[in-house]
């Protein structure tokens, strides 16, 4: 089992980062990546530029820089992957040392590795100065279905309790011996998620009971939230602004020569 | 199955975007009639429940491991419409909060593992147990043979959607190989697991298994694992496989697959998606075409595929299920691997 | 002298699938007191305490929250008057905060605001878990949570209190933790719990329930001595235990 628990994320502070209304934050990001996904490859400069803006972010944000290193190692599977790709690409080829690579799949794997690396590193700043119940509610202003954001937040309040029971059932199922190695010996483990299931399920309709002994009749009540003045929208999206400048600036660049 | 970021140009990855959103919406509305307010908690608990099954590492051989990825198993135990909804809160959340799968990816994944994997999953169960004359014991093998598909075709979504906007310099029938042939391998792991777990909740309440309710299947099944039937289904998925290898993609390349089982040792088997199928906007460069030329083959041949599946693993299913006769034990739930040699 | 806080007449009530767990129970809470409701696992109990907010609907018999009887149309208003605090605080508290759970009681009667927060304040308080506001509740422990979802309720500002088996599984420090809480909030309490000696300690009176019904009414300390009633009602004191020589916390 992994140790992906959603507490773990949030470094707390009292940066501008921090403070600053979470949907500010998610448009920041979904403009930064959006303008780094379309940055061509072969823009080295612009990538630079782009990274610079994140680690400005996360400069602003106070974050140690450990947390940004240790994170980006979710990526390295996809690292991985890109590497095949100057060996299992078409077009023109090009030696390289006793190797004849293709130079598309040269060109995508470093698009990747750079878009990648960018994009999950401005992420991790969203959200290590942002706490999760903050993320709800920056999605529930930016109009997300209340059904959908309803349901993120009794997955995020209870993720870690099923994360919980579970584990309790493969230490009293290792206690017993049980350490599976090959797909036929499964089984005990598939039958504990499936009554992890019906009792989550069970938990889902008694967590109802409570939510009506406390008058609720089927809408989430408002609870209130940071509102956003000029300044902080001015401030949330000048570096994604810059990042844009800088994808189309690549792209016309690009295009010209 | 988590596409990140850089994968497909900003244009494939924006009409993603606006697919999910129309497909989750139109799930939403089906969602909000069939839920009363009642479900909304449950559907939560059943959203933290498909995210910590996903973390779990299901052994494969040797003490490597795989991950399920949920869709039809979210369909079979919640309706294919509130099924949509928890995988997509999943795929969001995991996005957001975890940096697995891109944020602007994020239309892609949703479609690959929400929308396609929960629908599929979903016809595809209903097929092959209103086929199988609606048992308890129908439900556990379409539990199985719809999980294979919804992964297989969740699989597939990704390759059509490489040849529109991936716009690489790897050939879309490497993709395709490379990819629908790793998942329809780990399709049978998926549809293993997902068995054995509706027959879990199958024999404690069957009133929680949305497919069984649905189909006026009431009656709890002994939970056993029938090494036939298991075989029989191993069997299949391989034959399946092999057969795509063979013959719809002779010419490709095999690098990938090693690549994919790279990952499984990793213990991120269901993240392989995005492997070597990486593509950008590669102007001036002549990668026209490839999208052209594939996206009609892509989908009938995964369609072709999961049809034979389907048909195949069922009547092998049945055919190792007949000598045993119908199961109506009472429920017996911490059983499932009676056959498995003693614990110490 | 007023209505009782809680009353309960002739209540019945069959599960759909067919168990019959309540057979005419009757029971009242006067305003000020501080009640428990003894009995084994399985004789009604949590049955009967979904019938007090009306989550349950009796088959025969009636309910009434400081006089106004339970119905469809007072759902609301019972709901505000009785604060039930359920036996798992993780099914209490859902949110994803400790300030949004205990805020959620309120905003669901059109509190908001500086009000809202004066009162998320003020129950947190009472409970001595100032300070925990913007916690996720999975990071406190279960004495720490048993005494937020007491919060939960308070801020609702409720006529009862009904505590369903609030000291199982708690360690002897949060124990007493909340006993000092729910004797400092010196509100009317109806307390579910097997737990004899807490019983004792909290509850001047106490009820019996078994099969279903009411099968004792008393002051604690005299139930509790009554060796053939507990044997008959599968209750037991803890070893070496003298209910007649345990201090209490009753006032007055």
């Amino acid at each position: 089992m992994t140790g992906a628990r959603t507490a773990s994320l949030y470094v707390p502070g009292t940066s501008p980062v921090h403070r600053m209304p979470a949907h500010l934050k998610l448009i920041a990001l979904v403009v930064l990546i959006g303008a780094v996904v379309a940055t061509p490859p072969q823009a080295v400069l612009a990538f630079a530029v782009h990274a610079g803006l994140v680690v400005l972010a996360a400069a602003f944000a106070r974050l140690p820089p450990g947390v940004l290193g240790r994170r980006l190692l979710v990526e390295v599977p996809f690292v991985v992957f890109a590497l095949a790709l100057p060996f299992a690409g078409g077009g023109p080829r090009v030696p390289v040392g006793p190797l004849t690579l293709s130079v598309a799949g040269l060109w995508a794997a470093w698009g990747i590795l750079a878009k990648a690396t960018v994009c999950v590193a401005a992420s991790i700043v969203l959200t290590a100065t942002t706490a999760v119940p903050e993320l709800l509610g920056g999605l529930t202003r930016l109009r997300v279905p209340a059904l959908l954001t309803s349901v993120a937040g009794f997955m995020v309040r209870y993720v870690d309790v099923l994360t919980d029971e579970l584990h309790r059932r493969r230490v009293a199922m290792a206690s017993r011996g049980y350490q599976p190695r090959w797909a036929w010996q499964a089984g005990p483990l598939a039958a504990s998620a499936g009554t992890l299931f019906v009792r989550s399920y069970e938990r889902g309709e008694r967590v109802y009971d409570a939510m009506v002994s406390r008058g609720f009749t089927g809408r989430m009540p408002d609870l209130g939230g940071q509102r956003a003045t000029a300044l902080t929208w001015a401030s949330a999206l000048a570096l994604p602004v810059v990042a844009v400048a800088v994808a189309t600036t690549a792209t016309l660049v690009g295009g010209a020569g | 199955m988590h596409v990140p970021d850089g994968y497909l140009d900003l244009a494939t990855s924006a009409a993603a975007g606006v697919t999910a959103v129309g497909g989750v919406g139109v799930s939403l509305r089906m969602a909000g009639r069939a839920l009363g307010d009642r479900q909304v908690p449950v559907a939560g608990l059943a959203a933290a429940f498909v995210f910590v099954v996903q973390m779990v590492n299901f052994p494969v051989a040797a003490g490597t491991t795989g991950h399920l990825i949920g869709g039809a198993l979210a369909a079979i135990l919640l309706g294919p419409w509130v099924g949509v909804v928890v995988l997509t809160v999943v795929v969001v959340l995991q996005a957001l909060l975890f940096a697995d799968g891109g944020v602007s990816a994020l239309g892609v994944n949703v479609v690959n593992m929400a929308l396609i994997a929960v629908l599929v999953g979903w016809l595809v169960f209903r097929l092959v147990a209103t086929l199988l004359r609606r048992t308890a014991a129908a439900v556990v093998i379409a539990s199985a043979v719809a999980s294979w598909a919804s992964v297989v075709a969740a699989s597939g979504g990704f390759v059509a959607e490489y040849a529109v906007g991936g716009a690489g310099q790897v050939p879309v029938r490497t993709v395709l190989t490379a990819m629908v042939g790793v998942h329809a391998l780990i399709g049978i792991g998926e549809g293993l697991i997902t068995a054995s777990v509706v027959a879990t909740v199958l024999a404690v309440r069957p009133d929680m298994v949305y497919g069984a309710k649905v189909l006026g299947v009431r009656r709890a099944v002994r939970v056993h694992t029938d090494r036939r039937a298991v075989a029989a289904f191993v069997a299949a998925g391989v034959l399946v496989t092999v057969a795509l290898v063979v013959f719809v993609a002779p010419h490709a390349a095999t690098d990938p697959d090693g690549l994919e089982r790279v990952a499984t040792d990793n213990g991120i088997a269901a993240d392989a998606v995005g492997s070597a199928v990486a593509g950008s906007p590669l102007a001036g460069y002549g990668v026209a075409g490839v999208a052209d030329a594939g996206v009609g083959t892509i989908a009938a041949g995964v369609v072709g595929l999961v049809a034979v599946f389907v048909l195949g693993a069922a009547l092998l299913a049945l055919a190792a299920r007949r000598p045993r006769g119908p199961a109506d034990a009472p429920a017996q739930v911490d059983a499932p691997t009676r056959s498995e040699g003693p614990a110490p | 002298m007023s209505a009782p806080s809680l009353e309960v007449s002739g209540l019945t009530y069959t599960y759909p699938d067919g168990t019959a767990v309540l057979h005419g129970v009757d029971l009242h809470v006067h305003p000020g007191e501080r009640v428990a409701l003894l009995g084994p696992n399985g004789a009604g109990k949590t049955t009967l305490v979904l019938h007090l907010n009306g989550i349950l609907t009796p088959d025969a018999g009636r309910v009434s929250i400081a006089g106004l009887e339970v119905r469809a149309d007072t759902l609301a208003e019972v709901r505000r008057r009785v604060g039930v605090v359920f036996q798992d605080p993780d099914d209490q508290l859902f949110m994803t905060t400790v300030g949004a759970d205990v805020a959620f009681g309120p905003a669901n009667y059109g509190v908001r605001g500086a009000e809202l927060a004066d009162r998320v304040a003020a129950a947190l308080d009472d409970v001595g878990m100032a300070g925990v506001v913007d916690r996720p509740p999975h990071h406190l422990s279960l004495g720490e949570r048993r005494r937020v979802a007491l919060a939960t309720v308070l801020a609702m500002h409720p006529e009862v209190l009904v505590l369903d088996e609030p000291s199982a599984s708690m360690d002897p420090a949060s124990r007493r933790e909340l006993a000092d809480v729910l004797v400092a909030l010196g509100i009317t309490l109806l307390m579910v719990t097997h737990d004899l000696p807490y019983a004792l300690e909290l509850c001047p009176r106490a009820l019996v329930m078994n099969h279903g019904r009411i099968v004792a009414d008393g002051p604690t300390s005299e139930l509790l001595a009554d060796g053939a009633l507990l044997a008959a009602n599968r209750l037991e004191l803890p070893f070496g235990f003298d209910a007649g020589a345990a201090p209490r916390k009753h006032r007055g």
